[in-house]
């Protein structure tokens, strides 16, 4: 591989530097002799950092690997092969008590309110199992700190001996927040907080998310398809297709100055909430849809649907390049 | 343009273990002949309950349509029979619904389920149905449809699945098609292929639709009038370019600030809509945004404002004069 990716160059701001992240889930046939046919390749070779204190944007369709990422990222899953530097330390070379220790410091918001919270536990139990589990606290000193995290959160700290189901989508997702934050942690997964949300509840959880970034420190790698919430909370933005990233640079950037195809299909079609604007507005429209990860085109991941595809594209694969100081693109018609 | 569909003080509700829920509360609305209506609202607003209601599609028990007409082409859709009705779904109006993954059969191939409505409503024989649908899978753009559609739903993507709704859909020239939420279970390029997709194929059938989603910015490009829905009611109701350009009603006000925009510069912070929407088994006395409302008066908890005209076609449900701000 070549040394043009985006790994650190400055020790000191980098919390997590994934080096060359692969992710692939074997495809297995047989009932008593099992055998790997294919692999899924949901990530793909992709390199990257988060600094310290920013948030990281990963956009994408459904099914390009950006969820899949953060989980290979936290060690949910074992990477195929590749690095994932957490301060400096190889996660993917760490296993039990040391792993474990370190998932102290990293955590994961996740999508769906409504099945990542044990509908048989309380309030009270959720955001202090990890408090034990991690042996932080017990007892009257647990449950002095999940009624501060109800509060910081936004919840009545009364709450503490309800369950799931007596709560709306948005104070659920509050609920994974407090859980998240219960263990102080540098790091969090948000994978997609607000997508189950309705929409006047969304600003409500952004806002929250924003308020306890600046407040406690964090780091955030914040997955989603919604392309203007990225916009609003990120500090930098990958985009992801087909388990690789096409583009990667400054939230400014990427949204004033897209370089990848893909990334102006994908911003040409989000609708702008306003008649006149989109009267006015051209869309790319991409032809068909994304192809299967089993087996991906040859050469570029995105020339099946380009609108500008060439013959390279079919037959060589881009490298992920730095053409602007901070702006990682992989096309062949972008600075090769 | 002639009135296609108008619905007067429509009232459904579901009668359930825990209490009545009132689903939508007295809404009365039209639609006229080739225009699109987006109903814009969040989960549980009703705005699905209110054509599910028009189509007579609402689970009785426990649902029950309560009061209200529904008048298209001379008849009251709530009142005529089973008989009746049937002749009017899937031919005179019909609906595509969220979730292209359910929406289909399983079990049977496309062929099966496209021309089932063109044999039973334009009364084809299967080799003339066989042909038409074949021509409307070409319509809405499935690649080799001739061979394609002797395929199961399985082997058909997101997108292609919701284009295979369309064609059903448009099987026996509706002149309203209801289209419930129909691109939010897909990715935005795709939904882009959809959008584009309704567009055209209204410009060359004329059809009217209802456009059913919480996506502001969908409803935007698409529709020629909105209504938007809050607990069961239409609160505010107008041409597309009045309801973004001059929103009068605050729940509206508040949507519309709560998303971030890509053509806009990023804020600070997002303003938000605080509260949650209310219970629709107690619903509070009053307005029913009331709670969450800032510019709430004494009397927007006593009495429900009546939906009324504040310029043409533009009809919001408000006590406040939020651009004067006072009563």
């Amino acid at each position: 591989m070549t040394t043009t990716t985006p790994t650190s160059t400055s020790k000191d701001n980098i919390l997590v530097d994934v080096r060359h992240l692969r992710m692939w889930f074997p495809i297995n046939r047989g009932i008593i002799i099992q055998r790997t046919v294919g692999y899924v390749k949901a990530v793909d070779d992709i390199s990257f950092f988060v600094r310290r204190g920013e948030t990281l944007g990963l956009v994408g369709e459904s099914g390009c690997g950006k969820s899949t990422t953060g989980r290979a990222i936290l060690q949910l899953y074992r990477p195929t092969s590749g690095e994932v530097y957490f301060d400096g330390q190889d996660l993917c070379k760490m296993k039990g008590e040391d792993l474990r220790r370190m998932r102290r410091r990293m955590q994961m918001i996740f999508q769906d309110p409504y099945a990542s919270l044990n509908p048989r536990m309380t309030v009270g139990n959720i955001i202090g199992e990890p408090l034990e589990v991690h042996g932080i606290a017990r007892g009257r000193e647990k449950r002095e700190r999940v009624q501060e995290l109800l509060r910081v959160v936004g919840l009545n700290p009364y709450f503490v001996n309800r369950y799931p189901h007596e709560f709306s989508g948005g104070q659920r997702q509050r609920i994974g927040v407090a859980r998240a934050l219960a263990v102080n942690p540098d790091f969090i997964v948000c994978d997609e907080p607000i997508s189950a949300l309705d929409v006047s509840i969304r600003a409500q959880i952004i806002n929250l998310l924003e308020e306890l970034q600046e407040q406690f420190g964090l780091t955030y790698l914040f997955i989603a398809h919604d392309l203007s919430v990225v916009r609003h909370i990120s500090n930098r933005v990958a985009v992801m297709y087909l388990g690789k990233i096409m583009e990667l640079t400054s939230r400014e950037e990427l949204y004033e100055n897209p370089l990848h195809p893909y990334t102006q299909a994908l911003l040409s079609a989000v609708p702008i909430p306003d008649p006149v604007v989109e009267e006015k507005r051209r869309r790319i429209i991409l032809e068909g849809d994304v192809p299967s990860p089993v087996n991906p085109p040859k050469g570029c991941n995105f020339c099946t649907r380009c609108p500008v595809v060439m013959e390279i594209c079919k037959n060589e694969e881009p490298e992920f390049k730095e053409v602007q100081p901070g702006h990682w693109v992989a096309c062949w018609r972008v600075g090769h | 343009m002639g009135r296609l569909l108008e619905v007067k003080g429509l009232r459904t509700q579901f009668f359930t273990q825990d209490g009545v829920v009132h689903a939508v509360n007295g809404i009365s609305y039209h639609v006229d002949e080739g225009e699109t209506l987006g109903i814009v609202g969040e989960s549980g607003c009703g705005k699905t309950v209110n054509v599910l209601s028009i189509m007579r599609l609402i689970p009785q028990p426990p649902g029950k349509i309560v009061g209200g007409e529904a008048w298209f082409d001379g008849r009251d859709l709530l009142k005529i029979s089973e008989e009746e009705m049937r002749q009017v779904r899937g031919n005179r109006i019909s609906m595509i619904f969220q979730d292209p993954m359910t929406s289909l059969n399983p079990v049977l191939t496309i062929e099966q389920q496209v021309s089932e409505a063109l044999m039973l409503h334009l009364g084809m024989d299967r080799k003339q149905a066989r042909k038409r649908s074949i021509e409307l899978l070409e319509m809405v753009g499935i690649p080799e449809a001739a061979s394609r559609i002797d395929d199961y739903p399985h082997q058909f993507s997101g997108g292609m699945r919701q284009r295979v709704m369309i064609a059903m859909g448009l099987s026996c020239n509706p002149q309203l098609l209801i289209a419930d939420e129909p691109t939010t279970a897909l990715d935005v390029t795709i939904q882009a292929q959809i959008l584009e997709l309704v567009k055209q194929l209204k410009r060359e059938i004329g059809m009217a639709v209802i456009w059913i989603t919480h996506d502001l910015g969908v409803v935007a490009g698409l529709a020629d009038r909105v209504n938007v829905m809050y607990a069961g009611y239409i609160i505010e109701s107008g041409p597309v370019k009045d309801i973004y350009g001059d929103p009068r009603h605050p729940y509206t006000i508040g949507l519309l600030r709560s998303v971030p925009r890509l053509d806009e510069s990023v804020k600070e912070k997002l303003i938000p809509i605080e509260g949650l929407p209310p219970d629709l088994i107690d619903p509070p006395p009053g307005c029913p945004f009331a709670p969450r409302c800032q510019y709430q008066i004494e009397k927007c908890l006593k009495e429900n404002p009546p939906l009324e005209t504040v310029a043409r076609g533009h009809m919001v449900a408000c006590w406040v004069d939020v651009k004067r701000k006072g009563a």
